[in-house]
């Protein structure tokens, strides 16, 4: 294990931010915290770091215990939201940071300076300061920087989160490929589902301080534990005691078997896929998704009526729901 | 754009009245009958004295004020303790009181016949009527200029960019020099400027623990008053304009240090933040 978290529990006065929280993290993998704001994500990656310490429990990082070990000697490279930056170096000493930190000769700090800088695809900027950089820049100086000295763990806080939708998403890109092209372990922190899914090949969903299942994102997405789970990753629907993904909603003209009548609120074009807004004839509503082709054939529009019939439902015991995440 | 006009003409005009027409002034009559006298007064043994101990107050006072600003706005804004709030209010204390009264409590405390006093004297230092009182004074008057400069920029910096050393094997105190103090030069830089017109200024709190003796605990101030008061206007003027000179160096000397320095002007986000 890369990381090892146990029992760790940290609160800020009478808030508990992390609540008896364990996870061990493979040495290699890209792992995401993934939970809304306040569910103690971030706390937990800068537990991680050395940036907060814990109340209770214990960090371990290749085996060796980092419980009581400051930032400068755990090994790891942590890149911040809002890149922090060192305004007033350029971004070739910003890359440098941690190599002049351990007196490395300036020839080395030089050709590894560059090395990473075209790793991050910065090559030609290295004379500008990090102002006239764009956030995207930014952010792929920060990951130069954090990986300058070659850390054992690399933890992302939020790190495409202050960009605009396009950028974030060409980064999320090129992330997974550095991670293959150096495979260090990394844990990314984010409220985005669709980043985590998209970069991570495990997930960990934390919520109100603790996690809540963590797995590959399939099994998430397939398999959640609880309501939750469910509602967070991905889009889901309740009728009653039941959750309903909108794909697994069939939509047809005509009455079958179980089906119920609902009445097309609005229609929302999304691409390949199409989402119906419903309202059941109970008042409920519910959201249904097929693809155009399928939209097509049955021509849906505002105020027709239609029968839908859930294909597969999930249904959680009360036992072990998080109060409130319904 | 007449409302515009009317608004600068206002504030040109304010300024004029007030400040530049004044000083102006002083350096005309100075100059009224040559550089002969001018010369005559600057280069007299009681004013080369004044001029001297004037510098050497502010050579101590202002390091030492910028040390103890620096720290306490760290500890304003990064630490949390139960005392903040009253350390906060401490420190204005020096712009709340009167200089006088300052040099009132500081001679109540440390004069032959003081709380300190009569111990200290015992021991052969003289504080009262000698240059101890005098840096005291002065240290106290300009005490937060450099805490209330540097705490907003501080803030505004934030704690990420040291947290970021940190993870890169930065010490605490490397991370200082190298991340905290240069992202926060020119909060310090305009709380030194600040500081060291106060000190090379200060009249009422000197004047009272100083005993104002010509020659000997006379700075620039205490002398343009004692040559006021012996109707020397030329000595009163000369060292006006000295004391002029000095406040013009020093802004001199911290506008050529911003150029020097890389990256400076791109990023000062510091100006707008103070007060």
């Amino acid at each position: 294990m890369a990381i090892a978290i146990r029992r760790v529990t940290k609160r800020f006065g009478d808030y508990l931010a992390v609540d008896d929280v364990s996870l061990a993290i493979a040495s290699g993998s890209l792992t995401a915290l993934l939970g809304p704001s306040g569910s103690g994500k971030s706390t937990l990656l800068r537990i991680v770091a050395g940036l907060e310490h814990p109340d209770e429990g214990s960090v371990s990082i290749h085996g060796d215990d980092a419980t009581g070990l400051p930032p400068q000697k755990r090994g790891v490279g942590f890149v911040f939201q809002h890149y922090a930056a060192f305004k007033h170096m350029s971004v070739r000493d910003n890359v440098g940071f941690a190599l002049k930190i351990r007196r490395r000769p300036k020839s080395e700090i030089r050709d590894r300076v560059g090395e990473l800088l075209r790793l991050v695809q910065l090559d030609g900027l290295a004379d500008r300061y990090p102002s006239q950089l764009s956030g995207g820049q930014r952010q792929r100086m920060a990951l130069a920087r954090a990986l300058a000295a070659e850390p054992r763990v690399l933890l992302l806080d939020e790190p495409f989160g202050a960009l605009d939708a396009r950028v974030r998403k060409e980064l999320r890109a090129w992330l997974r490929r550095l991670h293959e092209e150096v495979p260090v372990t990394t844990v990314l922190v984010t409220h985005d589902q669709e980043e985590a899914m998209d970069v991570a090949d495990r997930v960990a969903v934390m919520n109100d301080g603790r996690i809540e299942q963590t797995g590959k994102p399939r099994d998430l997405y397939e398999h959640p534990a609880n309501e939750f789970v469910m509602s967070f990753v991905g889009p889901a629907n309740r009728l009653g005691e039941a959750w309903i993904r909108p794909h697994d909603l069939e939509v047809r003209h005509e009455p079958n078997g179980s089906s119920t009548e609902a009445m097309i609120e609005r229609v929302v074009h999304l691409g390949f896929e199409v989402r119906a807004e419903l309202v059941l004839d109970d008042g409920r509503r519910v959201a249904a998704q097929v693809t155009r082709a399928e939209a097509d054939e049955l021509d849906l529009h505002e105020g027709q009526t239609v029968f839908v019939r859930p294909s597969r439902t999930h249904v959680f015991s009360a036992v072990g729901t998080p109060p409130g995440s319904s | 754009m007449a409302a515009r006009l009317g608004l600068r003409f206002a504030a040109l005009g304010y300024l004029a009245a007030l400040l530049v027409f004044p000083v102006g002034l002083v350096f005309w009559r100075t100059f009224q009958h040559g550089i002969g006298p001018v010369i005559d007064a600057a280069t007299a043994p009681e004013a080369l004295h004044a001029l001297w101990l004037t510098i050497i107050i502010a050579l101590i006072v202002v390091p030492a004020n910028t040390v103890f600003g620096i720290v306490c706005a760290l500890v304003i804004v990064r630490d949390n303790f139960r005392w903040k709030g009253v350390l906060n209010a401490v420190i204005d204390l020096p712009f709340a009181l009167s200089p006088v009264v300052i040099g009132l409590a500081l001679y109540l405390v440390y004069a032959r016949t003081g709380w300190l006093g009569d111990w200290l004297v015992g021991h052969g230092i003289n504080v009262i009527f000698a240059l101890p009182g005098m840096i005291l004074a002065t240290i106290f008057v300009s005490l937060p200029f450099v805490v209330r400069e540097t705490i907003p920029v501080l803030r505004e910096v934030g704690i990420e960019q040291e947290e970021a050393a940190w993870t890169l094997g930065a010490s605490p105190l490397s991370t200082f020099f190298r991340v905290t103090m240069p992202a926060i030069r020119w909060g310090v830089t305009y709380g030194i400027v600040l500081t060291t017109a106060r000190a090379i200024g200060e009249f009422g709190a000197v004047s009272i623990v100083s005993g104002s003796i010509a020659g000997r605990t006379e700075t620039l101030t205490l002398h343009v008053q004692n040559r006021f008061q012996s109707f020397d206007l030329t000595g009163a003027y000369t060292a006006s304009v000295e004391l002029a000179l000095l406040a013009l160096i020093t802004l001199l000397l911290m506008t050529l240090l911003r150029k020097e320095t890389p990256g400076g002007d791109s990023d000062s986000s510091g100006h707008e933040a103070l007060r």
